[in-house]
């Protein structure tokens, strides 16, 4: 028996098969929308507004941050570095990440966003312990607020969530920044944490770097939404559309972003259109998968470029600025080269004492065996020694 | 760590009312502790575990989440950097599975890989386990997955004072905690009284249930009031066995389980999950490790048999029951057999 069968009804009366409940949309999704095109300001009318410092701030970041992807591709050539993955083309959302925050906020940062964490006060060797191998996290997360730079895809986005909201909870208006790549934004976890940051209102900033490329491929095999920026709209936040290349553009969308989730106004995603100049890491082939026309695009629309043009209309692009600047950076590579150059020290021992707080008794044993073992090594270099003095060697079997 | 609220006379609780008494209680004495997941606040839980705690605390502190078991526990993480300790209910065991990247990759690492700087003091709480006439996806036994993850500790109670005392613990480890809840013991009762003083023993030890002399049962939830009765059964037969509930899985109690084989010189291992790849054989290796001029036979296991959780109505014959424990403990009679065997 259907429901319209039941005794007494009949398809002619309505009180049992009335109309549906009224249907209207939950939000207005017209001010979520994106733009059209990204917003830009450097080579706008608006550009004229900008502040001088900033623009000098900004350019001081871009040209260490280039500097600093320079020194650590030439450090991963060397095989100082077991991999690493440049963030040239890309330094303008890097360093707008880095100084949209206040020092009480939180970064969470991917592989590819150790600019990020350097240009927000990290030691640029400790920004490196994960690539060198002496670590995995060569900092304490705590000291500038920075989270372990992130390998597997888009699973501290949630993370960022989490804090955000129980900051929240405490009452401590702190806002965290989420990076990820547009790679990333397939993966199942920035579905999830979108989701839970708009639906507790937290405050947190989703920065998507569209680069073009999740190592070999395109946007267009990730995704078919008309941009990543869309994609807010069906978490119920809004989606800002940004030319990442574009400093000063990427700085004030981004702070606005920090601003409005600071004061309880919930989440944003931004995405910024930017471009992967150099291959995913040293170990990628990027000739495989693109043309050099492409780069050579891209390249005509490089960050420094675009900001240097600002800073010469303002006659601020003087030859004692650039060569400060410049100077600065090399300073950096400098001292970040030398101290990369020295072998870092390990203690084998470190393998069993972060496990947990108290050892298991299982880990108390492997650490013996391990302690044995290196005494052992430790002997057997002695009498190595000894053996070449023409001693030892003969006691041998 | 010890209550300090006056005894009172002992009543029957369930095993679930008693882990529903640790989440408030450690909710009251810490407000950094939260409770979240699906269904935990208004409906307290499709078993009922977290039953009152968003009237009593607030919607902040027992979060009615998504439907989203990696998010549920990625935020969670985040939570913890920030100071708080999450309980997260990950509703069945199989449901759990969206959240093992999480678990994985970033609960079970963090303090590693930062040196200590970031700890998880998690405790993800999964009903597990068959028994209960579960569809599919509802009675999976998932703890060695668990197992074969460094750095998470697997704790799991089988009685109802354990419920209280192991789920205290696992929340004030500062380290993360699978919590394991047998779902058909939920229901199970015992003269407790979540007033009276109860001793919380600290996580990786395990506890002599039923003192013996000819074998030694080796267990952990579901199974452990199973071989408690085999146990019984087993006097007719001549068998004085004695009973180990390992209560933790890691850290493993290797005094207590060895001592115990030692003393017998037999072992069988008892648990639903299946046994290839299952506890059973971590264990039985590590008695043989440790006991092995001790031993009068080879380690026995009976597990579940290594199919796919059944569905309901035949998951009788797949769950380890009394007779397959005796047969398994009449298979112990190893040397006797074997000499006879020669003799022919």
């Amino acid at each position: 028996m259907t429901v319209l069968e039941q005794p007494g009804s009949s398809r002619n009366k309505s009180s049992l098969a009335g109309p549906p409940p009224a249907w209207q949309p939950r939000v207005d999704p017209t001010p979520l929308l994106p733009d059209a095109e990204p917003y830009r300001l450097l080579g706008t009318d608006a550009a004229a507004r900008l502040d001088s410092g900033l623009l000098t701030r900004l350019y001081t970041q871009l040209v260490r941050g280039r500097r600093y992807n320079a020194q650590a591709t030439a450090l991963a050539r060397q095989g100082r570095l077991a991999v690493y993955p440049s963030s040239t083309g890309q330094e303008a959302c890097e360093v707008a990440a880095a100084l949209a925050l206040e020092d009480r906020d939180w970064l969470f940062p991917s592989y590819r966003d150790t600019l990020a964490a350097v240009a927000r006060g990290l030691d640029p060797v400790q920004a490196l312990t994960l690539l060198r191998g002496d670590w995995h996290n060569g900092y304490d997360p705590h000291e500038h607020r920075i989270a372990p730079l992130c390998t597997p895809l888009a699973t501290q986005l949630p993370h960022a969530v989490g804090l955000a909201h129980a900051a929240r909870l405490k009452g401590d208006e702190v806002v965290a920044l989420a990076m990820v790549g547009d790679g990333g934004t397939s993966e199942g976890d920035f579905h999830e944490a979108l989701n839970f940051a708009a639906v507790w209102q937290a405050p947190v900033v989703f920065l998507v770097q569209n680069n073009g490329f999740a190592i070999s491929v395109p946007l267009a095999k990730q995704t078919a939404a008309p941009s990543l920026a869309h994609k807010a709209v069906g978490y119920g936040m809004p989606g800002r559309l940004v030319d990442g290349n574009d400093a000063p553009a990427m700085h004030e969308v981004l702070t606005e972003a920090v601003a409005r989730a600071r004061r309880g106004g919930g989440p944003t995603l931004i995405e910024a259109v930017t471009y992967r100049i150099e291959a995913h890491t040293n170990a990628d082939d990027a000739t495989r998968y693109r043309s050099d026309a492409e780069v050579e695009t891209w390249k005509a629309h490089d960050p420094i470029a675009l900001l240097e043009r600002e800073l010469a209309a303002r006659d601020l692009l003087t030859d004692d600025f650039v060569g400060a600047t410049r100077d600065g950076a090399e300073h950096m590579a400098a001292d970040l080269r030398e101290r990369m150059n020295a072998d870092p020290e390990v203690d084998p021992m470190d393998l069993f004492t972060h496990v947990f707080a108290e050892q298991t008794s299982q880990l108390r044993a492997q650490a013996a065996q391990l302690r044995a073992e290196l005494d052992a090594e430790a002997a057997g270099h002695t009498e190595d020694a000894a053996g070449t003095n023409g001693s030892a060697e003969e006691a041998r079997p | 760590m010890t209550t300090t609220a006056p005894a009172t006379a002992r009543k029957p609780a369930t095993m679930a009312q008693a882990l529903t008494r640790a989440l408030r209680d450690a909710m009251a004495d810490d407000p950094s502790v939260h409770v979240m997941g699906e269904d935990v606040g208004t409906l307290g839980g499709v078993f009922r575990v977290t039953d009152g705690l968003a009237k009593e605390f607030g919607e902040d502190r027992c979060t009615d989440t998504a439907l989203a078991e990696a998010g549920i526990l990625g935020t969670a993480v985040g939570m913890a950097m920030y100071g708080l300790r999450p309980v997260v209910e990950m509703q069945f065991d199989a449901f759990a599975y969206p959240a093992f990247e999480q678990l994985i990759s970033h609960v079970a690492r963090m303090r590693n890989r930062t040196h200590g700087a970031l700890t998880m003091p998690l405790t993800i709480r999964v009903p597990y386990g068959g028994g209960i006439g579960g569809v599919e996806h509802h009675s999976d036994s998932s703890e060695a997955y668990y197992l074969a993850t460094p750095g998470l500790q697997v704790v799991t109670p089988a009685t109802v004072e354990d419920a209280y005392g192991l789920l205290r613990a696992a929340i004030a480890s500062d380290d993360p905690v699978v919590f394991l809840e047998p779902k058909r013991l939920y229901w199970s009762k015992a003269d407790w009284s979540p007033d009276a003083p109860t001793e919380v023993a600290p996580l990786g030890r395990a506890e002599i249930r039923r003192r013996g002399s000819s074998a030694t049962l080796i267990t952990y939830g579901p199974s452990l009031p199973v071989c408690m009765e085999a146990a019984e059964a087993a006097r007719a037969e001549g068998w004085d066995l004695e009973v180990v509930d390992l209560r933790s899985l890691m850290p493993f109690d290797d005094e207590t389980v060895c001592a115990s084989v030692r003393r017998t010189g037999r072992a069988v291992v008892v648990h639903e999950s299946n046994g290839f790849g299952g506890p059973g054989g971590e264990i039985a290796a590590r008695i043989t490790e440790r006991c092995f001029h001790h031993l009068e036979a080879p380690v026995l296991r009976v597990a579940g048999f290594d199919i796919p959780y059944p569905p309901p109505m035949l998951e009788r014959h797949h769950l380890p029951g009394v007779d397959r424990i005796l047969d398994t403990v009449a298979r112990l009679q190893w040397e006797s057999d074997w000499t006879e065997g020669r003799g022919e």
